[in-house]
């Protein structure tokens, strides 16, 4: 394989647009205004679960600005998918509380608003069901899990060996349902110009918009444009349209005007995805020394009545350590609640939590150190697929971690440390992620000034796509940085795979390698002579990413947590937290580390914070807003640091990277955790930390 | 949002005529917890009467030796101004352990005392409440109330009182002034602010037109050994879990005086007159501090999943005030 | 209503809706579209503006209180082409990832070290009465009213506490 000489890639490269955003230049979807623009608002079920018998659209009409209620009743039909959250107003049918199930265009975004509030709906109620238990009745196994795992495994025989194990951990961890929650809310802005339709979108990925939204009014992909050149974070619940888009391109098409629909903080929490909650049985047996002779992680989680989302919560477990005897298992629930979907490395990040949790109650009952514990456990090859691992490097981060966090002179005893009115304690869990990379096009093109353009339809959510990019291509064309512009977020630019799964750099970094490097081959063959329309190669890495060989491919980090909790009120404080990764090159070490930190800080939030409350009587999440769903506030965050390994793996892609984006929140909230329990001896199972829960 | 008229009020007096003559009509002060009701639909008057412009806005000494507060006082002045952090340190802290920065310099004074609760069904005008439309129930009673009141509760509501700033001047009892249709009058703290019995809608004793417009701390030497904690589930920019304002007159290690309010546990900011009492001739000790706090706190009468809040601010009680004692 | 609103010193007659908030003003109706509305709330501080030089949330206050005001944005922090020195910090601290928060962040960390200049305390000064000592715990304090999720706050912090120095 071919790889890039590196000059810019390995820099600290400042954000090639970081000017536009500090001056508030940086234009996001709603910051569009096509001439003639109208508001639209969409309204939102009342009932979790029954039909919609009437809406009074004449009754709004009379508001002042008021131009369209659409909903079942009156709506245009949408050609049908099989993504049934998308077929909005395509049916009488509630299936959650919160759903979209009307909207009202306005000449003003008051006017619009307020006929929204006033828009009267009839409905026929019927009995819901929102409540998430491992013995529901109607669990059931799903097919796969996501995107396309297996959803159980098993080898040896599991059930024996913890019979015999002379040590075993049975626990159940849980974790609540927790939301993406980007600062910037979801958002579009749609033109309808005859048949052509143009998105300005928030969206993590251009292409995948176009392409889904195109065939549900019916019109070729080419008609569609998506437009997204900045995006106000994502964290997966941007990943596919949402059901919004498709209620602002109708209400466009509906009313013959542009139309602009911003979903409110409120709704999100409905309409936007949402990290399924989970309950998770881990059972560990180990012999005294602590070799884990069995490994059995079985997950419970829920999905929606329409849309079967089944995460992959236990596929960590399935190649983190060895045993012998091993199995994983999902099964599912469909209750009358949203649909969950991706969010910040869905499966990983919950399944790890209760995985390295057991593996700190493990390294207590053998009395063997929990990162000596890990190193124990490494396997030699991916344990239940047999494949070598393309670069595995756990134990080195957890080594450098431990040297660098201090953790040599630890006492293991718990409930000891105290300092004013704080225990004190220290705990370590492992990361992972895998490592995904997807076809995709770009162009690159030299112009006779010298610079180059380079075309892919990736998305920078604030990962830094955009100035990895230009890194990248600057070396592969020879030349620097600034000599390039990388044209991304648009789904005019060549066809590209979403900003998810931690992939963007490998797969679009690929397809700008592979144009640049034909670029590069043709000025050399015309030995540097250009044509006065400059000169343009393209490439599509479909073929050399199905010739990829078959190898286990994950990247690996150790994190360390020091916690405070005070004694009188049970209020846990993140005083510490040292997070050291193996994620093959790191192409930007400014940006990368922000990657990693940010990680790193959204699962501090998740360790202490974040929980989505379902309301039983009612059937929705109750605390819908950020004054009662927290996150971190800049106070939450005192000392976060990320430091890497280095790390070169030849079976990656060109650059010889692995995804940055969603490691960093893995293994955080087990760290937290465990380093709760070294500090107060309260071994908290269920996530979040909540100061009730160390009360005494 | 209802569409509603905007009027810049040109002195007191006028504005509380105005208000006097119209229900629909409303005093607009800071606006962050009014506006902020007025998008969720949950307040839909059709009128605001902007006072920000005739409160008064000033700090000075009063004549009986305390402060008196313009009621148009930004919250974020206040916490600048050297007598009040001199001479009532509690109620500095309090302020800025409310909100934001930026929430504190909109929020005055008046507007802050008249807080409506964050409890989530008031907020949520889908669904039933009783401090928003008296009759509809109680869902919080049975559903999520983790973080509501486990003292002075009734059977049609549990919420808590959001302010911070409310806790520090009931213990210090403040005493607001209040322009009304009859003219000016005062209301002590506590006092202003209501149980919900049955009749929750009402959060204080403020009739129609009233308009707060200065608050007065009374002198209280003791004071400069006052102290606000609060806990809450994040280190900043959260409601409180349970607050504690507290001031403490000891000598010889005995408590002469002290003045005890509590937060996040009741519907009104909550003094601790039983405390106080039991507190008044007593060792200043821990033991003491404890004794106290749980004859307050045998009141309680705590919801389903939020007994935690006991212990906990009898926590908070006995180590607010041990420190006070230790400090110098 | 008529408005005569001020911001960043230019001068903009226009006529808004009593409901509008001085956000949907500065972005639907004069295309400053710097300030954010990420919550609409009050509770993220992506909206975060200047007013006579105090940073306040311009999604709770209302366009018709504002006539007599002077308004300043994140499109008035520089000077000219020049960044503001705290503009500059963050990009050199990389304190930002989407940018979408940053707006407030920059704003609000513009009226925080004036207040900080001012000697107002925080609630993490150890004592109230006294002037505050700028630390990165009472950075941290005071800027937690702008949420950011992508989990720039160290990066904020360190950025700040260079501006502030």
């Amino acid at each position: 394989m071919t790889t890039v000489d590196m000059r810019y890639t390995g820099s600290a490269l400042d954000r090639v647009e970081g000017l536009e955003k500090v001056t508030g230049r940086a234009r996001y979807a709603f910051e569009n205004f096509p001439a003639d623009l109208v508001y639209a608002v969409p309204v939102q079920a009342a009932i979790a679960r029954g039909e919609i018998r009437a809406v009074d659209v004449d009754a709004v009409l009379e508001h002042p600005g008021v131009i369209a209620a659409i909903w079942y009743g009156n709506a245009p039909r949408l050609v049908p998918s099989d993504n049934a959250d998308l077929a909005v107003f395509q049916s009488r049918r509630v299936a959650y509380r919160g759903q979209y199930i009307a909207v009202v265009v306005a000449e003003t975004y008051e006017e619009a608003k307020e006929a929204a509030r006033l828009l009267r709906v009839e409905y026929a109620a019927e009995d819901h069901d929102v409540r998430l238990r491992a013995d529901h009745p109607n669990m059931y196994r799903p097919e796969k899990v996501n995107p396309n795992y297996p959803t159980d495994t098993e080898h040896g025989d599991p059930d024996t060996a913890l019979t015999v194990a002379p040590v075993l951990v049975d626990a159940t961890y849980s974790t609540p349902a927790e939301h993406n929650n980007p600062m910037e809310p979801h958002a579009t802005v749609a033109e309808w110009d005859g048949d052509a339709l143009t998105l300005y979108d928030s969206t993590q990925g251009a292409s995948g918009v176009r392409d889904t939204v195109a065939p549900l009014f019916g019109v070729p992909p080419a008609n569609v444009r998506v437009i997204s050149p900045h995006v106000g974070g994502g964290f997966g619940s941007k990943g596919g349209p949402s059901p919004y888009v498709i209620i602002a391109a109708l209400a466009a098409r509906h009313v013959g005007r542009p139309v602009k629909l911003a979903v409110t903080r409120q709704q999100m929490f409905a309409v936007t995805g949402y990290r399924t909650p989970t309950i998770q049985r881990v059972r560990l047996g180990a012999n005294a020394d602590g070799r884990l002779t069995a490994i059995v992680h079985d997950a419970f989680e829920q999905s929606s009545t329409i849309t079967e989302f089944a995460e992959q919560t236990t596929t960590p477990t399935r190649i983190m350590y060895a045993a012998p005897h091993r199995r994983t298992t999902h099964r599912l629930v469909r209750l009358d609640v949203p649909t969950p979907s991706w969010m910040r490395a869905p499966g990983e990040c919950p399944g790890m939590f209760a995985l390295e949790s057991a593996m700190d109650e493990l390294a207590i009952a053998c009395q063997i150190d929990p990162v000596e514990l890990r190193i124990r456990n490494e396997p030699d090859a991916d344990p239940e697929s047999g494949l070598p691992f393309s670069s595995r490097n756990l134990v080195a981060c957890l080594r450098e971690g431990a040297r660098r966090f201090g953790w040599a002179d630890r006492d293991p005893a718990p409930g000891v440390r105290r300092r004013d009115r704080l225990l004190i304690g220290t705990g370590v869990a492992a990361s992972t992620y895998p490592v995904y990379r997807r076809p995709s096009q770009a162009t690159a093109q030299a112009h006779r000034d010298g610079r180059f353009t380079v075309r892919i339809a990736a998305a920078d959510i604030g990962t830094g796509a955009r100035t990895v990019l230009t890194q990248i291509a600057a070396d592969t064309l020879r030349t620097s940085p600034d000599q390039v512009l990388v044209e991304i977020g648009d789904s005019a630019l060549p066809a590209a795979s979403l900003a998810g799964g931690s992939m963007g750099t490998a797969s679009w970094g690929t397809a700008v390698v592979r144009a640049c490097e034909a670029l590069v081959e043709g000025l050399d063959r015309r030995d540097g002579d250009l044509p006065a329309a400059g000169m343009e190669s393209s490439a599509d890495t479909t073929e050399e990413i199905g010739a990829q060989r078959r190898l286990s491919r994950h990247a690996f980090g150790a994190q360390f947590a020091e916690v405070g909790v005070d004694t009188d009120t049970g209020e846990t404080r993140v005083l510490r937290l040292l997070g050291v990764f193996a994620a093959g090159r790191i192409i930007n070490p400014k940006t990368a580390r922000s990657q990693f930190i940010g990680g790193m800080t959204m699962g501090l939030s998740m360790a202490l914070f974040e929980e989505s409350i379902m309301d039983l009587e009612f059937g929705d999440y109750l605390n819908r807003d950020l004054a009662q769903y927290h996150v971190a506030a800049c106070a939450d965050v005192r000392d976060i640091e990320a430091l890497w390994v280095e790390e070169d793996d030849p079976h990656l892609n060109p650059m010889g990277t692995k995804g940055i984006g969603e490691i960093g929140i893995v293994g955080t909230a087990a760290a937290v955790a465990n380093a709760v329990h070294h500090a107060t001896g309260v071994r908290i199972r269920d996530l979040p930390i909540r100061l009730d829960k160390l009360m005494r | 949002m209802r569409p509603f008229a905007y009027e810049r009020a040109t002195d007191v007096r006028s504005a509380v005529a105005t208000l006097s003559e119209r229900p629909d009509a409303v005093y607009l002060g800071g606006g962050t917890n009014l506006v902020d009701l007025m998008r969720l639909g949950v307040v839909s008057p059709e009128m605001l009467v902007d006072v920000t412009r005739v409160v008064d806005a000033t700090i000075e000494e009063s004549a009986g030796g305390g402060l008196l507060i313009g009621a148009g006082v930004r919250n974020g002045d206040l916490t600048a101004d050297p007598l009040v952090r001199g001479r009532y340190p509690v109620l500095a802290q309090a302020v800025l352990s409310g909100a934001s920065g930026q929430i504190r310099n909109m929020a005055t004074v008046g507007g802050n005392l008249l807080q409506r609760t964050r409890c989530s069904y008031f907020q949520d005008t889908s669904k039933p409440c009783n401090k928003r439309r008296p009759g509809s129930g109680c869902p919080a009673r049975e559903g999520d109330h983790r973080n509501l009141a486990i003292l002075g509760h009734s059977s049609s509501c549990v919420a808590t009182h959001p302010s911070d700033m409310a806790v520090a001047l009931a213990a210090l009892g403040a005493v607001v002034h209040v322009e009304g249709r009859h003219g000016p009058r005062t209301v002590p703290m506590p006092g202003l602010h209501r149980l919900p019995g049955d009749e929750p809608d009402r959060d204080t004793v403020l009739e129609p037109g009233d308009l707060i417009t200065a608050v007065e701390l009374p002198e209280l030497p003791f004071a400069t050994r006052s102290r606000y904690r609060k806990v809450r589930d994040r280190a900043s920019f959260a409601f409180a879990v349970v607050s504690v304002a507290a001031a403490l007159d000891v000598a010889d290690g005995v408590v002469r005086d002290c003045r005890i309010a509590l937060g996040g546990v009741a519907p009104v900011p909550w003094r601790a007159e039983l405390a106080e009492s039991a507190l008044r001739g007593a060792a200043a000790t821990a033991a003491e501090f404890g004794r106290a706090a749980d004859i307050e706190l045998a009141q309680a009468r705590p919801l389903r999943d939020n007994g935690f809040k006991v212990p906990l601010a009898r926590n908070v009680l006995v180590g607010v005030l041990t420190d006070l004692a230790e400090a110098r | 209503m008529d408005v005569q609103l001020s911001v960043n010193q230019d001068q903009h007659p226009i006529t808004v809706d009593t409901r509008e908030t001085l956000l949907d003003t500065l972005r639907e109706q004069l295309d400053l579209t710097g300030a954010k509305k990420g919550c609409d709330h009050g509770q993220c501080g992506a909206c975060t503006v200047l007013v006579d030089g105090r940073r306040v949330k311009s999604c709770l206050a209302l366009t018709v209180t504002m006539d007599d005001r002077e308004i300043t944005t994140v499109e008035g922090l520089a000077d000219g082409d020049t960044p503001h020195p705290l503009q500059a910090g963050f990009i050199e601290h990389d304190a930002f990832q989407c940018g979408y928060c940053t707006p407030g962040q920059l704003c609000s960390s513009v009226g925080m070290l004036a207040e900080f200049a001012a000697g107002w305390p925080s609630v993490v000064t150890p004592d109230v009465s006294a002037a505050p000592h700028l630390d990165e715990g009472e950075i941290r304090e005071r800027m937690s009213g702008n949420l950011c999720r992508c989990g720039a706050y160290v990066n904020i912090v360190a950025a700040i506490g260079q501006a502030g120095r």
